[in-house]
């Protein structure tokens, strides 16, 4: 019998890989996981803890899932600290995904961001000229590269890194990265994922030259299906319109860039 | 009388069915409400609503004070239909809240306020004076919150003096919205009636928990949550039937309406209107316009041409 995606699925974690000391990655089996578009995510429990909206990583073994986690909060450092053999439930998978573009390509992650940036390669054409960027703080907290390498072995492509500090890479933010490489060429189409100030201005420097861009959004989420309303940007619902936007459609949201809302539901200022 | 001749005769005289509706004073131009608690803490998103065919919206219930409510899970969706939720009535205070609306003129806004005492109401009550709000709604009937919601419903002194204090702080309609808690709903809803209520929701979730056999745990971060969606709709139905046939007040239904045929439902157990709020979860947004038209061709079928014509008729037989 077909899941129902509404139901939570207990499954257990079989591998955990350290990114950096402050990301991990746990992998799971399950079929309809390890099927999801690029941009769809999970509602993730963590037991006794907290649920947590996860984008869903791609895993190179079939029919496996991954979660890749920064620790920051107390839930997402609850799932940071899960180890092999422990178990979380899982339901979705929920929102639209990328629209894929064939060509010359660019895609944009920061920190965690890369989850679903690193989901998008693996349906890229071997045609596709494909550029990674990838934002971090500090050397330490750069990871995926080598990951973004080898999938894209086969296409004609550029892994580059930025660093706030500059420690590694190019120094400063990636989206002084975006700008400077949305001025030289043209891309069929560009795809970003991360801070929402990062995904704001690499929007804007894409769809002011006439790029097709997608970003796909962040909100605070509790139900994940559309009821509650806690992820709502403007008249969208991340949970259900998106995660995956236009830069057409976000242009002309007055929030996005600007406002989040609080867990009480207070838009408050970036 | 056959179909046929229905259909003959609503031809003949060219009825032309109308979805406006009535609460009491409360004039709305379409019966579909979106219920407390569900998507309601922007304008921008009330207004989507409204365009998508709901004739008003009720707002999360809002305190004095803004809440952040419950750590996730704060929902769970049940094999079989339903869902359960202990969201926790996180909401930004009536304050933040009434500048938030400030700028409406369009929406029907119906403001659930939730509180412990009189006073909490008279002070929200207070915020919302230059704003166009078409009823309020006092939330005594959530199932998952200490000291407010069900805890004052079945109190009925307490639901006395709110209801008397909150009818006299503003001459805005006020409905009661009641559940089932220890307290005899019926008796929370005469106390109401007495109190002077405009009119009656009915009902609230349903107290209920979920258990994970794998983990062993209670699955919401809260243990109890509120049971909704089609799982309660025949309790539902029965309370909105007991309070048409017992009292003489208008009746919004709410509890696990999903298609025009629960909406009719409602109706003909003596409902004016009605809310809904999982269905959206199952069905997104178009579920009110989809069951608007289907509650239309419902009245064209049998020659009703406004909603009145339906609200009680299943009492008569």
């Amino acid at each position: 019998m077909q899941r129902n995606h509404n139901h939570t699925t207990i499954v257990t974690i079989e591998k955990v890989i350290d990114e950096t000391p402050t990301v991990r990655t746990l992998v799971f089996s399950d079929d309809l996981m390890s099927n999801v578009l690029p941009g769809q995510f999970a509602m993730v429990w963590i037991p006794g803890i907290n649920e947590l909206p996860m984008s869903v990583m791609i895993s190179n073994e079939p029919g496996k899932a991954a979660f890749t986690v920064r620790k920051h909060g107390p839930a997402s450092t609850g799932l940071f600290n899960i180890k092999e053999g422990q178990q979380i439930g899982i339901r979705g998978p929920y929102g639209n995904s990328f629209d894929l573009k064939k060509g010359k390509l660019l895609l944009v992650g920061g920190g965690t961001g890369l989850v679903p940036m690193m989901r998008l390669l693996s349906f890229v054409k071997p045609t596709d000229d494909v550029t990674v960027l990838i934002g971090a703080k500090s050397k330490d907290e750069v990871f995926f590269e080598d990951f973004a390498n080898s999938m894209l072995e086969k296409n004609p492509h550029k892994v580059l890194v930025s660093t706030d500090d500059g420690s590694y890479g190019e120094k400063g933010f990636v989206t002084d990265l975006v700008e400077k490489l949305v001025n030289e060429s043209h891309y069929d189409g560009v795809y970003v994922c991360g801070p929402e100030i990062m995904m704001y201005k690499t929007v804007q420097s894409a769809h002011s030259r006439g790029m097709f861009v997608q970003a796909s959004l962040e909100r605070m989420m509790k139900c994940g299906v559309g009821i509650c309303g806690s992820c709502c940007v403007g008249e969208d619902l991340v949970c259900r319109d998106g995660t995956v936007f236009d830069g057409e459609h976000l242009s002309s949201n007055k929030e996005f860039g600007h406002f989040y809302r609080n867990k009480a539901g207070i838009l408050e200022k970036y | 009388m056959n179909q046929l001749l229905y259909s003959k005769l609503s031809s003949l005289f060219k009825v032309e069915p109308s979805l406006a509706t009535s609460i009491g004073k409360i004039q709305l131009d379409k019966p579909m409400m979106l219920a407390s608690g569900i998507l309601g803490i922007s304008l921008d998103v009330f207004n989507r609503l409204y365009r998508s065919g709901a004739g008003a919206v009720v707002t999360k219930s809002l305190s004095t004070e803004p809440w952040e409510g419950y750590p996730n899970p704060t929902i769970f969706s049940v094999k079989g239909g339903g869902w359960i939720n202990a969201v926790g009535l996180s909401n930004p205070g009536a304050t933040n809240f009434a500048k938030m609306i400030e700028s409406n003129q369009t929406v029907p806004i119906v403001v659930s306020l939730v509180g412990s005492i009189p006073e909490d109401f008279e002070f929200m009550i207070k915020q919302f004076e230059n704003c166009k709000v078409t009823a309020y709604e006092l939330n005594l009937s959530c199932p998952h919150v200490a000291k407010v919601g069900l805890e004052v419903g079945d109190d009925p002194e307490l639901v006395r003096k709110i209801v008397t204090t909150s009818k006299n702080s503003t001459d805005v309609p006020i409905i009661a919205k009641v559940g089932l808690g220890t307290t005899h709903y019926l008796n929370t809803v005469s106390t109401a009636i007495d109190s002077g209520i405009d009119a009656i929701t009915a009902i609230n979730t349903v107290r209920a928990m979920a258990i994970d056999v794998e983990t062993q745990r209670p699955i919401l971060s809260n243990k109890f949550g509120g049971l909704s969606g089609t799982p309660i709709k025949p309790i539902a139905l029965r309370c909105v039937y007991e309070i048409s046939s017992k009292y003489d007040i208008p009746i919004i239904g709410c509890g696990g309406v999903s298609t025009w045929e629960d909406a009719v439902e409602f109706f003909l157990a003596g409902a004016s209107a009605i809310q809904l709020g999982s269905a959206i979860g199952d069905n997104w947004i178009d579920v009110f316009g989809e069951i608007n038209n289907g509650i239309l061709e419902y009245m064209k079928r049998k020659n009703y041409s406004s909603i009145k014509d339906m609200v009680g008729l299943a009492k008569k037989s």
